[in-house]
């Protein structure tokens, strides 16, 4: 079980003494201390808390020294003034942001972001306050329902966009009801989403406000009249939402613009030039009105990442047009001789004008040689997305890539390069209660093959056992079956009929039971078998359970079910490692037993990021059931950082139940002796297996799963 | 029996009797009828590819109106045997006799068989169709001893969605390359809001505002939704707005929850309809 928050229970006792705490935070940090950085002033400043603001403050020192002592020290030594001035929920917002940015960005920023607890200071009402986490999902589809280009979403100290991603506060806590927060989660990511979509980043912002003799305050005037031009783009194209900001509203204040001077901004086709055409004209001499929805421009970021974006959609754009010139030349037969001229000729025939609707929205209609084509979706998209960031589509993108980089495009339509094909998996920290993001990086590897003899060597040495293994799995493969006197089928059962003739004959009721029915009993059933791979099973472990898979696989070939066979392990959550042995759509042949022959003992058990890869792979398959079956000896652990023990159950038992949302069954069988103690708070109390017997896993695995599928 | 009052009864249609008397309205979003008229004429079967909600269906009742022939359409099931379509005895008065199926009788009455979301069917109960797509055009009936030969006038058609990425649904291609292949996806704006119009008679701006919340949840296609809202799904909700629901409500009602069950997708849904209206 986890600690209880400390911060729940109510110990009525008295303060610990400036003493006590200077002992207790002593041991806590000890390995950042020295002579000239001592816990005195930390101790000297929690003393005046009260004891449960105190254990509060132990508590989170302890949890968080786990991760990095020094980060550690920094909450000590910003919580007596945070958590004076933070509600609960406040306070766990702004230690989780602060080890959330310390996972992704380092120590600098993770300390940051303690400094600044002010940001999380709320005001009256703050029990109505939403953190981010609470309407992410909501949040984050109603974006990608709203925009055609993907964008991502994160949450920062402060509020902006690069354009590709929406940064959002992490907590709103401004709002007198909790539907009102949330409204402002809403239109805070609407403006963003607007200031991307409606081409904020168009200009070159920067040369705009430098200008002006302030260039600080010009952006902060432009950010202003952006938000209004935005506003009333808005109220054009979300009318709904556009009333729900009414609310929010405040009183018009002496600063604010005079309605005819902001009028230019309301116009439908307004741009960001018009809103820098209308700053040169203002005297910028007070600071600019703020809006509760209101970020910050950050023109710099933004011009990079449109930048890199636009260079990317040019390519893919081009490639794109290249292979819709070949479909278009082939459909109009071009004689082969033709092309390379055709080719070249052609290439002046793409031309895309970007029409201007009513409502200002923007249509790009594609022709070649004058005559409009239908787009497909993915040139459609790319057309759409290039015109909100230029408003216009450029010639030069035009021009069809050669046919020889005609194979990169396939690379250049993902917007973000995979590096070497890594895949990052969240992680479940129980004293955090959180997850730590994309804290996991996993490559998929495949096994190198192995010995070719072993399988071979395997079947002869259970000769006697495998036909009887064979035998019983016959048994249980789904045969079709005749049901006999139903009474809808495919055919007449002549015998019944026969019968109830007699039985009419001799005056009895005239049974409607006569026909025979064809029923297959199909078992609709996919498996996925994790095995351990960690440095532990070497020897006769290791043999077991090669030999377990082959004695499996037989089986498994017999009954037909769908099954696959991946190895895990690894080294730190850097390296964790996914072993291909068998995919699911892969026959059991020569390939697959070397690769079950050359399974070898790596490094160390990482299950969490194992369970959560597999059972993506798993979601994948059609199927009425789905297993996921471990073969285990022993409990999760891994190098330095502390995922041996009660961090890495905690982990594991979390990815199960994350599979378990997503239908499928877990199932663990180990032969680890002590697995009573942690497998059924991970598995649960029937989902697992004990073979205490190395020597016997083989036949065993095979029983197993027979057991465990009828 | 006493009789509640405003009984009613269903009309109970004959095979014979399903012509389609009144002109089904439909939008062309293609050359799909000329091609139907020379697939026709050519006597090829034909295969209706395209998501839930696009019109297949009225495609085909459009076809049959303009043929004036019997449409006869089979929902096809996982238990769909190849007795299903083709026929069976069945014992009556101490007689057995032979029942068409509706295959059989579509072919017996030169009708139009129109076999709906095919892939539903047993892969073995497929096959009982291919010398009828072929150009054999004929439908062995083993049990009967019979083989009927299609006259000119029947039409086999099928109707198939490749949206769904499920390994088990997928067609034969031993099926699949005997049809004449017509796509249908989303109509353009356009078109989709002249059918929500003369479908539900709304408004036009109420249309237009329920087309970008289609859009939007065609947005959403793959990232949480298996499938955005469908034309028939615009034309329920717009239906449920001229009878006065707030356009909230039926958007909820006809759109959100058709398309999912999850809360926090729903929820979405939910806000970006209050967005727009």
């Amino acid at each position: 079980m986890q600690p209880a928050d400390p911060r729940l229970t109510m110990p009525d006792q008295a303060p610990f003494t400036e003493i006590e705490l200077g002992g207790k935070l002593d041991a806590l940090l000890n390995p950042v201390l020295s002579s000239r950085r001592t816990v005195a002033p930390l101790a000297h400043a929690l003393a005046p808390l009260d004891r449960v603001l105190q254990e509060y403050a132990l508590y989170w020192v302890e949890v968080i020294a786990r991760t990095n002592y020094e980060m550690a020290y920094q909450f000590a030594a910003a919580a007596p003034d945070a958590l004076r001035q933070l509600d609960a929920s406040a306070a766990e917002a702004w230690i989780i942001q602060a080890m959330d940015r310390y996972d992704r960005d380092g120590l600098h920023h993770g300390s940051e972001v303690f400094k600044h607890h002010s940001d999380f200071v709320t005001r009256a009402g703050s029990e109505h306050a939403i953190g981010y986490e609470e309407a992410a999902r909501v949040i984050e589809h109603f974006i990608c329902g709203l925009s055609e280009r993907r964008m991502k979403i994160d949450t920062a100290p402060v509020v902006w966009t690069d354009t590709n991603t929406l940064y959002l506060p992490p907590r709103i806590a401004v709002g007198t009801s909790r539907a009102q927060n949330f409204l402002l989660y809403k239109i805070i990511a609407t403006l963003l989403w607007a200031q991307s979509r409606y081409g904020t980043f168009n200009a070159d912002l920067e040369a705009a406000v430098q200008k002006h003799a302030d260039p600080a305050r010009a952006l902060e005037w432009l950010n202003y009249l952006e938000t209004v031009r935005l506003e009333a783009r808005i109220a054009r194209v979300l009318p709904g939402l556009a009333r729900d900001m009414e609310t929010w509203r405040e009183p018009p204040r002496s600063g604010d613009l005079r309605g005819e001077r902001l009028a230019m901004l309301h116009a439908p086709g307004a741009s960001v030039h018009d809103s820098i055409t209308l700053l040169d004209t203002l005297p910028l001499t007070e600071s600019a009105p703020r809006r509760a929805w209101m970020g910050l421009l950050r023109p710099a970021d933004a011009a990079v990442a449109r930048a890199e974006r636009l260079a990317l959609e040019k390519s893919a754009l081009q490639a794109a047009l290249a292979a819709l010139l070949n479909e278009q030349m082939q459909s109009t037969q071009t004689p082969p001789d033709g092309s390379q001229e055709g080719n070249t000729e052609s290439t002046a025939g793409f031309e895309a004008k970007a029409l201007t609707t009513p409502d200002g929205e923007a249509e790009v209609q594609l022709t070649l040689g004058g005559k409009p084509i239908t787009a497909p979706d993915l040139v459609r998209n790319l057309l759409d997305s290039i015109v909100h960031d230029v408003g216009e589509i450029p010639a030069d993108y035009l021009t069809p890539a050669d046919a020889t980089v005609t194979g990169q495009y396939d690379d250049a339509a993902e917007t973000v390069a995979p590096e070497e094909n890594l895949l990052y998996y969240d992680e479940w920290d129980h004293q955090r209660r959180h997850y730590r993001k994309q804290w996991c990086a996993l490559r998929e590897l495949d096994v190198p093959p192995g010995d070719n003899a072993f399988v071979e060597a395997t079947l002869k040495k259970y000769a006697p056992q495998v036909t009887q293994l064979r035998r019983s799995f016959e048994l249980l493969r789904g045969e079709d079956r005749l049901l006999k006197r139903v009474r809808h089928g495919d055919d007449i059962d002549l015998d019944a009929v026969i019968a109830a003739y007699a039985d009419m004959r001799s005056g009895s009721e005239f049974t409607d039971r006569l026909f025979i029915k064809r029923h297959k009993a199909e078992r609709n059933l996919a498996v996925m078998f994790m095995v351990d791979m960690s440095g532990s099973t070497k020897g006769w472990i290791n043999e077991a359970e090669r030999e377990a898979l082959v004695l499996l696989s037989e089986a498994l070939e017999i009954l037909g079910d769908r099954y696959a066979i991946y190895g895990f392990s690894g080294m730190t959550r850097k390296r964790c490692e996914i072993f291909r042995v068998k995919r699911f759509d892969e026959p059991y042949a020569s390939a697959v037993q070397q690769r079950i022959a050359g399974i070898a003992p790596q490094d160390y058990t990482r299950m969490g990021v194992a369970i959560r890869h597999l059972t993506a792979l798993l979601e994948q398959v059609d199927a009425r059931t789905k297993l996921l079956i471990t073969l285990s000896d022993g409990k999760p652990d891994d190098y330095s950082d502390n995922y041996r023990g009660e961090y890495g159950i905690e982990d594991t038992r979390q990815a199960l139940l994350e599979a378990h949302r997503a239908g499928i069954k877990p199932f663990c069988i180990t032969i680890d002796r002590e697995a009573r103690d942690y497998l059924p708070h991970m598995y649960g109390a029937v989902n697992w297996t004990l073979v205490d017997d190395v020597a016997r896993l083989p036949l065993k695995v095979a029983d197993i799963y027979r057991r465990l599928t009828t | 029996m006493k009789k509640f009052i405003g009984a009613v009864s269903a009309a109970v249609l004959q095979p014979e009797a399903r012509l389609i008397e009144r002109e089904p309205y439909y939008e062309p979003i293609g050359d799909e009828i000329a091609l139907f008229e020379a697939a026709y004429a050519s006597q090829i079967p034909l295969l209706l590819k395209g998501p839930t909600g696009c019109g297949k269906t009225r495609f085909m009742e459009y076809i049959a109106w303009k043929l004036q022939r019997p449409l006869i359409t089979v929902s096809c099931h996982d238990d769909l045997t190849a007795s299903d379509l083709v026929g069976r005895y069945l014992i009556t008065n101490n007689e057995t006799v032979w029942i068409d199926g509706p295959l059989a009788h579509a072919v017996r009455i030169g009708g139009i068989c129109y076999l709906d979301e095919i892939v539903e069917a047993r892969k073995d109960t497929t096959v009982v169709i291919h010398p009828l797509a072929d150009d054999r055009r004929v439908l062995p009936m083993e049990k009967h001893g019979e083989l009927l030969r299609a006259p000119k006038e029947f039409v086999l058609a099928m109707s198939y969605n490749p949206g769904y990425q499920s390994v088990l649904k997928e067609l034969k291609q031993s099926t699949r390359q005997r049809f004449i292949a017509i796509e249908f996806n989303y109509p353009s704006d356009a078109l989709e809001t002249r059918i929500v119009i003369t479908e539900s008679g709304l408004d036009l701006a109420n249309t237009a505002r329920l087309l970008k919340l289609a859009h939007m949840t065609r947005n959403l296609k793959g990232n949480g939704l298996d499938e955005g809202a469908s034309t028939r799904l615009l034309v329920h909700a717009a239906k449920l707005m001229r009878r006065g629901i707030a356009p909230r409500a039926a958007c909820r009602g006809a759109i959100a929850e058709a398309l999912t069950d999850d809360a926090e997708m729903l929820r979405a849904i939910d806000e970006l309809a209050s967005s727009i209206f």
